[in-house]
């Protein structure tokens, strides 16, 4: 079994309080950060880790905080994005259910080194339970002096908050998180400026995802250098993937990066290897945003090479034979299953969620819906396949967020991999796996 | 339906809740507390907001009424039409469907005798499909107020609505309290 730094106290029971979260080194590194360190020490030890954000776009965490502006006259903000929506994701959910405290703790010395003296939990609405279960453990904190004002002696103030969202997939774009959390549609902004210059009520804000805030206090209790020992490369650390769809054992799973897909599909460790003795056909490896690729090339890059569980080796080949390893959602599907279909329900989904600001997001993927529907139910033509590239490309880089190209990109992709498949719903006037 | 009045007030002890969430967000910022407010009142004036429900909660928060109906229609957790006493929704985003989701939908559609998105005459049930809830792991997946229901089969969904049928259950649940 590789190294656990996210889920190594999960198994303990009780871990969700904060005595026994305590008993077992909870807070000793929040306790390290506020009697021996200063801030830019703590930024420092989060660079040399070249953690990279876990929301999806893997940007270095600690490269996002040396951005935020500093001496403006305004408070700083740190949100943590727990709006958890991307189809197949399921892991910030299990990490703040299972050990809230982790979180909190990754936050408070976050908002140490941002010099933030409030941070917000911007948590899907759907999960109030989760809500609930983070707000008894801030009570906990602060109740044993871990938030509120001259936190343990230190001079250092914070309060955490939850704030629920209300059910919208585009309140995880961080621009769309903040105008939800400001009371308002969430509609994303355009960029510049970013949120670590002008973010929550125009002050300086940075936005980070659960998964990665809950990997500081194991760098700063271990260094920023054993992190980055772990990994390969510019993959540093470990990632939970959330596994789900035809294996035998879904779940989140931490992996140490450079894990092969092959092991973390087949081995017993993991997935279990794929359901009834069916065949892999396809894996979504990183959220449904991503593309899509057959099994041999999700096991193998196009030069043959393994392919590893690692921001480059995932993207190897880039979009012509390459997918993204995106929040880590894995999607695994069996011959069984119809891909055609399966676009559609994604696509539907993009439609769905689409804020409508941009015209081509708004009108684009409901064409790509309405046209995927068509083929899907045997009512499409041959050109109808490529009508759907040409939407998808002109979506592509044409919007105010990445929506869009979320919406995209799985089109493109399933085309280019699958187009037979179409041609198949095409020809034969039907599905050809219903039944 | 049990619950048909559109005016509603909050009682003393969610009054004290309304100003213990408005205290998190800077003064003057408490815009901030709407969607906290939504929850609270779509839960405690019967499962759904009413113009006169939305226009309250304007006035708490010192808000125009048309920017409460901007954001309630902006996002899918509120219900702008009477619901019934018991809200199920389920999941039917990719996951799910490839592990069953069209059948445990179809089920429940059977069951009510109503399609997703109606709530059956009796005012009981009201079914909706709702956006990959985060539980993929576990699918197919449904939610009824703010309790999950996960590896979903048929014998699970009956034990549910014989639940919900016996007495006068609700979903309906204050999150906050
Ligand atoms: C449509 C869309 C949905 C997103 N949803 C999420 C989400 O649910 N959770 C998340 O952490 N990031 C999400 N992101 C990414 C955020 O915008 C942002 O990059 C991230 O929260 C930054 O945190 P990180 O650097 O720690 O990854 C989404 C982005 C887009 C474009
Ligand atoms: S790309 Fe789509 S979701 Fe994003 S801002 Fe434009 S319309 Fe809204
Ligand atoms: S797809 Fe249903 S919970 Fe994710």
């Amino acid at each position: 079994m590789g190294i656990r730094i996210l889920t190594a106290q999960m198994h303990i029971e009780g871990i969700q309080q904060l005595d026994v979260y305590r008993r077992h080194g909870g807070y000793e590194a929040f306790r390290k950060v506020l009697n021996a360190m200063s801030p830019p020490a703590v930024l420092e030890e989060v660079k040399l880790s070249t953690l990279r954000g876990r929301g999806g776009a893997g940007f270095p965490t600690g490269m996002k905080w040396s951005f935020l502006a500093k001496n403006t006259g305004k408070p700083a903000y740190l949100i943590c994005n727990a709006d958890e929506s991307e189809p197949g994701t399921f892991k910030d959910r299990y990490l703040m259910e299972k050990n809230p405290h982790l979180l909190l703790e990754g936050m408070m010395i976050s908002a140490f080194a941002l010099e933030a003296a409030t941070a917000y939990i911007y948590i899907r609405g759907e999960l109030f339970y989760v809500h609930q279960i983070l707000e008894r453990a801030i009570g906990e904190a602060y109740a044993a002096g871990l938030l509120g004002k001259n936190i343990l002696g230190s001079g250092f103030s914070l309060d955490i908050h939850c704030h629920p969202g209300g059910g919208a997939y585009i309140c995880g774009e961080e621009t769309a998180l903040i105008e939800s959390l400001e009371g308002k549609r969430g509609n994303p902004r355009i960029k510049p400026p970013f949120p670590a210059v002008s973010g929550l009520w125009d002050c300086p804000t940075v936005v980070n995802n659960v998964e990665t805030l809950a990997a500081v206090p194991w760098i700063i209790q271990n260094g920023g250098k054993a992190y980055a020992a772990i990994g390969v490369w510019k993959s540093t650390g470990t990632k939970l993937m959330s596994a789900c769809g035809h294996i035998r054992k879904p779940g989140v799973y931490e992996v140490e990066m450079g894990l092969p897909v092959e092991e973390f599909i087949y081995s017993d460790e993991y997935c279990g290897g794929i359901r009834n003795g069916n065949q892999l056909k396809a894996v979504v490896a990183g959220g449904s945003s991503v593309p899509i690729l057959p099994a041999a090339l999700i096991l193998k890059t196009a030069k043959g090479e393994a392919r590893l569980i690692t921001y480059e080796s995932l993207s190897e080949g880039g979009f012509e034979s390459g997918t993204m390893l995106g929040s880590g959602g894995f999607i695994v599907m069996d011959h069984t299953t119809c891909i055609v279909k399966n676009l559609w329900n994604f696509t539907r989904f993009y439609h769905h969620e689409s804020c409508g600001q941009c015209s081509p997001c708004r009108e684009g993927t409901g064409w790509m819906e309405k046209v995927l529907h068509r083929i899907e139910t045997g009512h499409g033509k041959m050109e109808d396949i490529d009508l759907l590239s040409d939407v998808a490309k002109n979506i592509e880089g044409n919007t105010i967020c990445p929506l869009g190209d979320a919406a995209a990109w799985p089109v493109r992709s399933t085309i280019r991999h699958f187009r037979q498949e179409f041609e198949d719903h095409v020809n034969q006037k039907r599905c050809p796996f219903s039944k | 339906m049990e619950d048909q009045r559109t005016s509603f007030e909050f009682d003393k002890e969610s009054l004290a809740l309304v100003e213990k969430i408005i205290a998190r967000y800077p003064p003057g910022k408490q815009k901030s507390a709407l969607l906290p407010l939504l929850h609270m009142a779509q839960a405690e004036a019967g499962g759904w907001l009413s113009r006169e429900t939305m226009d309250y909660v304007a006035s708490l928060l010192k808000l125009q009424p048309v920017e409460v109906y901007e954001v309630a229609t902006f996002y899918t957790m509120f219900n702008l039409q009477p619901v019934g006493n018991c809200v199920i929704e389920v999941c039917r985003t990719g996951p799910c469907w490839l592990n069953g989701a069209e059948e445990i939908i179809a089920h429940l559609e059977h069951r009510l005798q109503i399609k997703a998105g109606e709530t059956t005459p009796d005012g009981k049930f009201t079914l909706k499909t709702v956006e990959c809830l985060a539980a993929c792991g576990n699918a197919p997946v449904m939610q009824a107020g703010i309790k999950y229901y996960e590896n979903l089969d048929v014998e699970k969904i009956d034990a549910f609505l014989d639940d919900c049928s016996s007495k006068d259950a609700t979903t309906r649940q204050n999150p906050y309290k």
